[in-house]
């Protein structure tokens, strides 16, 4: 927490804040619907990320129930982050074009 | 600053562009995949980076071989196993896992600082302490809540909306508890008792938000719990100095919310009212009275298989009834049979279609029906009535003609597919129960409509032998 306490470290924040916010906000913009359900949980997989955050607590962990926290942080993190993925790749695959048969000219 | 932390925030601005490639590649179906393993590259860059360059790591490296071991098992079997009917609530889970994460890790920083604070610091500095209390009340909300709606969607919690006598009271007294110690927490004390009791409280809460919100309305309420861990996630990483977690979490804090937001624009309802409404008191009971005395044609798979393979159109309507009885390859067979005999078949995907925006393009995919034969309702609402079929299969308040014209409608200016248009409209249902909202239907007692009962993948079937004979 001491790092964060700088007011050059919160200005830092604050820009990445507010213009992460809006590239998230432009690029969902243009996302089909079609592609929603991949769409959540592929956002939901990129928030896994906190694993790293899971990892800095256990490499910093000093007392018994920091290294539980951290234990039960890292799972956490990491059924998050894998299955996220793993489950959205489940989904894009099926989306590959396929041949249409027959009509492909009327559609 | 020395060579390791320059590279270790590159490694940060690398993966976060990762993030947000993923996303982008999203917008079509050709480069989706190729961006998610992108973004999974990325990941698996700061998960190693941070793995072999951290401080002190040496001493606890089996702490994330143990625990991450045993979560990527339990996240690659998840993820590997689960139906594609079963997907909101898999999503659920693994949104709950990211909230809980969050939150531990602002509880055990938390934990750390206060022992750190030096006796003469009375404590600890206002603005980190707000992020802290942020990710860990986000997170825990977002923990539990996610399970309701998990346990909702799989059908272990009643998803009818569940409202316990004075719900709403306590629901405002937990609240409004929550920002009581939150203002306690960062400007008067930083007692170890209180945060606990705090994130306890954020438990709860977490649960009493959800626990009265229908089953209809959980995507949702997933897409916005999602938000929320991006968030927690966000608030965490400003803590830790972590520009990887603040760029990721605000990044999913954005996406999540708007993703809500175009979702609730689909129904033509606030998020507000999801939230608050209560909405479909009925939950799949029979709703008496007006739908007992509608009169209804029902017809016979053969005659339905007749009017489609002698018709130039057909546009499919699918619902969630197809994604439960697995209906997706028998539809895909029928489509390709009614094209060799020269008949159009399109599908008509309303937005909210299915327990998730796009659950049913997922599902179509998965039986490989091509992506360009399934239309967005805007797109393809005029066509209806130039079709000779509308099949309805298994989705019911997606086609209810009473949003348009029924004031007293609770579902009342939600667009819906124009099915009524269509010169024939058959619809295939389990039985005469109402859709997952509760409401009835005036579309089955029109003239044009005829019903085939039973379960839907029979019934597919029975159509599709019916238009080989035909």
């Amino acid at each position: 927490m001491t790092q964060a306490l700088d007011p050059r470290a919160l200005l830092d924040a604050l820009f990445i804040l507010v213009l992460a916010g809006f590239v998230g906000y432009e690029v969902v913009s243009k996302v089909p619907t079609m592609l929603h359900t991949p769409l959540m949980s592929g956002a939901n997989a990129v928030h896994g990320v906190i694993v790293v955050g899971a990892m800095l607590v256990a490499a910093s962990a000093d007392e018994p129930l920091r290294i539980v926290l951290a234990l039960i942080g890292v799972l956490l993190g990491t059924i998050n982050v894998v299955g996220g993925f793993v489950v959205t790749d489940r989904m894009l695959e099926m989306f590959r074009k396929r041949p249409d048969p027959k009509g492909e000219d009327r559609s | 600053m020395t060579t390791l932390e320059v590279l270790t925030f590159l490694v940060y601005l690398v993966s976060g562009v990762t993030f947000i490639l993923a996303l982008k590649f999203l917008s079509s179906p050709k480069t989706a995949r190729t961006g998610n393993l992108l973004g999974a590259g990325g990941m698996a860059l700061v998960i190693a980076w941070t793995l072999f360059t951290t401080t002190g790591m040496l001493e606890h490296w089996w702490i994330v071989l143990v625990a991450g071991g045993v979560g990527a098992v339990i996240g690659v079997l998840g993820a590997r196993r689960v139906p594609m009917t079963a997907m909101p609530q898999m999503v659920a889970i693994f949104n709950g896992a990211g909230g809980g994460a969050a939150a531990v890790v602002a509880l055990s920083e938390f934990l750390s600082s206060v022992k750190d604070l030096p006796t003469n610091a009375p404590l600890l500095p206002v603005v980190p302490m707000i992020a802290t209390l942020l990710g860990a009340v986000i997170g825990a909300l977002s923990l539990t809540g996610s399970m309701v709606a998990f346990g909702k969607l799989q059908g272990l919690i009643p998803s009818r909306p569940v409202s316990l006598p004075g719900q709403n009271v306590l629901a405002a007294v937990v609240l409004g508890a929550l920002v009581v110690l939150g203002v306690l927490l960062a400007v008067v004390t930083n007692s170890i008792a209180l945060f606990l009791v705090f994130v306890a409280l954020a438990l709860v809460a977490g649960v009493l938000i959800v626990m009265p919100i229908g089953g209809a309305d959980m995507p949702v309420v997933i897409s916005l719990l999602n938000s929320y861990t991006g968030m927690a996630v966000a608030a965490t990483g400003y803590v830790l100095g972590n520009y990887a977690l603040l760029i990721a979490g605000t990044l999913v804090g954005a996406s999540g919310a708007i993703l809500t937001q175009l979702m609730c624009r689909a129904m033509n309802r606030s998020i507000f009212n999801v939230l608050f409404g209560a909405f479909g008191t009925g939950g799949g009971v029979i709703a008496a009275g007006a739908e007992g005395e509608q009169t209804i044609r029902e017809i016979t798979a053969d005659d339905a298989a007749v009017l489609m393979a002698y018709g130039k159109k057909v546009i499919v309507v699918p619902g969630y009834g197809m994604a439960v009885a697995q209906a997706q390859g028998p539809v895909r067979e029928l489509m390709d049979l009614l094209l060799a005999k020269g008949v159009d078949v399109e599908f008509a995907i309303h937005p909210v279609a299915g327990r998730m925006p796009g659950h049913m393009n997922v599902l179509l995919a998965e039986a490989n029906v091509p992506y360009d034969r399934l239309k967005e309702m805007d797109e393809i609402n005029d066509d209806f009535a130039n079709a000779d079929v509308a099949l309805v299969i298994g989705a019911n308040d997606v086609t209810n003609p009473a949003a348009r014209t029924d004031t007293t409608s609770p579902i009342y200016g939600m667009p819906v597919l124009n099915v009524d248009k269509a010169k024939n409209v058959v619809v295939l249902k389990r039985s005469m129960a109402a859709g997952f909202a509760g409401i009835p239907n005036p579309l089955y007692s029109e003239p044009a409509t005829a019903m085939l009962f039973g379960d839907a993948k029979k019934t597919v079937e029975a159509l599709v032998a019916g238009v080989k004979a035909a």
